[in-house]
């Protein structure tokens, strides 16, 4: 059965960091994604075309492109919700070096997640008992309230401040850091605060929220990056941390 | 910006927020009351409360204004941190040098 509706006109972005967008007619189907279209051009129209997905199911966070001019992952985005006259203009995301066609360079992306110190700290060892958390006290909430991040690159790829200071680490990166930050079991919080507190770190952020409204999980990285601003300042008044 | 400026830069803006309601509350009252330059001198010459009031305003500003122009310049131009300071400092001082000349016609006898 077909479920053809008409066809759309899809511009992808072709080449490295220079290249130009080209224009291929897809059909377009009911309930049909971003990502659909990007595979309907690979499988059918043009082989050579590269992008990413893994899942397609909003878990992996790499399908993240960038469509009509806005962040967005592609699996989840019905085309029906961002065609506006049957066009989509589909590149890859901003603020990242491109490989190639829609696929970007995520390292310094992750290495700024590394920078932040966005990997866990351990307390105990596998011998200790497993730690008895409440979900319920103000830590525990906090860190819930961005611990759903999947690293997709769209609060990344849509900040104005990393598109400014390329230092900057990025809401994603600072988010890892809060839900740490407000995770009792961690031991590596001065390192941590003392890391984002340099040039580049949490107060670099403009509080544009961006990243809240782009971001397809519905967190709000500006809250955490707020919070991480209180803390540290707290932290450098006692003379915990340094500048 | 680190957490040093940053502090600097919130703790200088707490300073001027309750000092330019004043500040605003005194231009209306002395445009209400039609008061002359002459008038306001002779309020203020003399006085060590206007010169600790607009002296603490003219540091806090210039603090609070360089730290802001550092961040500006990162942003907006080729110059990274270590460049931008000499620029912003420099903004500072003169922001202070002004306003501490017109603190200094505003209170001096």
């Amino acid at each position: 059965m077909s479920d053809t509706l008409s066809e759309l006109s899809v511009s992808l972005w072709r080449g490295t960091e220079q290249g130009r967008y080209e224009t291929y007619s897809v059909p377009q189907r009911a309930s049909q994604t971003v990502l659909d279209v990007v595979t309907f051009v690979q499988r059918h129209i043009d082989p050579t075309l590269s992008y990413r997905f893994a899942c397609r199911v909003g878990v992996c966070g790499s399908c993240a492109m960038t469509v009509n001019g806005k962040p967005r992952w592609t699996c989840r985005t019905h085309v029906s919700k961002v065609a506006g006259g049957g066009r989509l203009e589909i590149g890859p995301l901003q603020n990242l070096p491109v490989i190639k066609d829609l696929t970007t360079d995520m390292e310094i992306f992750f290495e700024k997640w590394q920078a932040a110190k966005g990997a866990f700290a351990p307390t105990k060892t596998r011998h200790d008992p497993i730690a008895q958390i409440r979900p319920d006290t103000p830590a525990r909430v906090a860190a819930d309230a961005g611990i759903e991040c999947i690293n997709c690159g769209v609060c990344y790829a849509g900040c104005d401040t990393v598109r400014w200071n390329s230092d900057y680490l990025g809401p994603a990166a600072l988010t890892r850091a809060w839900t740490l930050v407000n995770d009792e079991r961690d031991g590596g919080n001065t390192a941590r605060l003392q890391a984002i507190s340099a040039s580049g770190g949490c107060h670099a952020c403009h509080s544009h929220q961006s990243c809240q409204e782009l971001c397809p999980q519905a967190l709000n990285p500006t809250a955490s990056i707020a919070g991480l601003k209180r803390r540290t300042a707290v932290a450098y008044l006692k003379g915990e941390i340094t500048s | 910006m680190n957490v040093q400026l940053y502090v600097w830069q919130r703790l200088t803006a707490s300073v001027m927020a309750p000092l330019v309601l004043v500040h605003i509350a005194v231009i209306f009252y002395a445009t209400h009351q039609g008061l002359t330059a002459a008038d306001i001198l002779s309020r203020t010459r003399g006085s060590i409360a206007w010169a600790s009031y607009y002296g603490i305003f003219v540091a806090a500003a210039s603090i609070h204004a360089s730290i802001g122009v550092r961040n500006i310049l990162n942003e907006w131009s080729p110059l990274t941190n270590r460049r931008a300071d000499l620029p912003a400092v420099l903004f500072g001082l003169a922001l202070a040098a002004l306003g501490f000349r017109a603190v200094a016609a505003l209170v001096l006898p």
